[in-house]
């Protein structure tokens, strides 16, 4: 029995264990405070090539040469960066018909304090149906499991780009000491 | 204005001619390498020196051609993988060559053409004509092995060189006004699915 099984799994467990099943084996990323146990994990996992980037684009980028090198590849953000992608999705990811996998921590939102991460919260969910791209909004853990492993499946046979934003109800957010 | 005779920092290199360069580097590649092609005369040159399947034609997404090709090196470490990118187009991701030297992937060559203007939305000049040396920015973020071609004699060695997995390189080349030779297709479905296939890749893999 490991870990896992003698107590609850936690938010990240899951996403982690998910991409592994999946054979998602590369993860590029801009770091983020709420998903920290995260890529600590996925960095401590052989099974998983994870580093950083500079900008978010250029971790679309690095996913996209990947599968089209016939590796999955993963990337990780947080709300503020998902602001500097629309280009490399509305001219590369979706137009070329790339699998990108695409997971935001959600910032701006559920008790936010940064009025710059807010406004960029409220363009998100926008840009992202005016591209027609695959989204789902994450907030229960009973559900995390099933929406990303389908999701993943659904992107590989569809040939097309989905984001998970991770809600502050499932992951808890950024908390701010009022 | 100043005349513009491509980049500052290669005050000492050959301006030469980008397609002739790229029929040279073309003329290298016996291994089956991928070229990913950025944005503008760098992938119309590349399409004008024959249509390989293991090209790759970035059709927009400006800036991010290194980074497509560092994402192929890296799922296919056996295959050398090859970035043309332009000047305006490198300036605008300066940050992916830290990224590559921090993962130093053997397999990756990064060629910058350099005529220090922004040639196909009107010749305006960019930075690296009269300030940054690209060379420079290279090493400074990691890329040991960057440097400029002298002139073609140059360029065809070191891109010789740079072809044997050595660890990620950087070609920089000062190039003529000379607008591009050829037109890409602009069907980025089919240019991935022929690169897919050039790059032995299955659809669902």
């Amino acid at each position: 029995m490991n870990d896992m099984q003698t107590r609850a799994a936690t938010w990240h467990e899951i996403v982690l264990a998910t991409l592994k099943s999946n054979n998602v084996k590369l993860i590029t990323y801009v770091p983020d405070k709420v998903f920290t146990p995260l890529i600590k994990a996925l960095h401590d996992d052989p099974f998983f090539t994870v580093f950083a980037t500079t900008r978010e684009e250029e971790a679309i980028g690095i996913v996209t040469g990947a599968w089209m090198g016939g590796l999955r590849g993963a990337v990780l953000m947080q709300t503020s960066g998902f602001g500097t992608i629309p280009n490399a999705l509305a001219s590369l990811v979706v137009p070329s018909q790339i699998p990108a996998l695409i997971f935001v921590s959600e910032r701006g939102t559920l008790g936010e304090f940064n009025l710059g991460q807010a406004m960029v919260c409220k363009t998100m969910r926008p840009v992202l149906d005016s591209l027609g791209v695959e989204t789902h909004t994450i907030t229960r853990q009973d559900e995390l499991a099933f929406i990303i492993d389908r999701s993943i499946k659904q992107a590989v046979a569809t040939q097309a780009p989905v984001v998970f934003i991770l809600s502050p109800l499932l992951t808890g957010g950024k908390v701010f000491e009022a | 204005m100043t005349k513009q005779t491509g980049a500052v920092g290669a005050h000492n290199a050959k301006v030469m001619n980008r397609f002739d360069l790229t029929k040279r580097l073309v003329g290298q590649l016996k291994r089956d390498e991928a070229v990913v092609g950025g944005i503008g005369n760098a992938n119309f040159d590349l399409w004008a020196c024959g249509q390989r399947p293991q090209n790759f034609y970035m059709l927009g997404s400006m800036g991010l051609a290194i980074p497509i090709a560092f994402g192929v090196a890296i799922a296919q470490p056996q295959r050398h993988v090859i970035a043309l990118e332009g000047d305006g187009s490198l300036l605008m991701q300066l940050g992916c060559l830290a990224t590559v030297a921090m993962r130093a992937p053997k397999n990756l060559t990064m060629v910058v053409w350099d005529n220090g203007i922004y040639q196909i939305t009107g010749g305006q000049p960019t930075a690296s004509a009269s300030a940054a040396d690209l060379v420079a920015i290279a090493r400074g973020s990691g890329i040991a092995n960057s440097a400029w071609a002298a002139d073609e004699d140059d360029f065809d060695r070191l891109f010789a060189a740079a072809l044997q997995n050595g660890g990620p390189s950087l070609i920089a080349v000062r190039t003529d006004n000379k607008p591009g030779v050829g037109t890409t297709d602009r069907d980025p479905v089919q240019i991935r699915a022929r690169f897919m296939n050039g790059l032995g890749v299955k659809r669902h893999q």
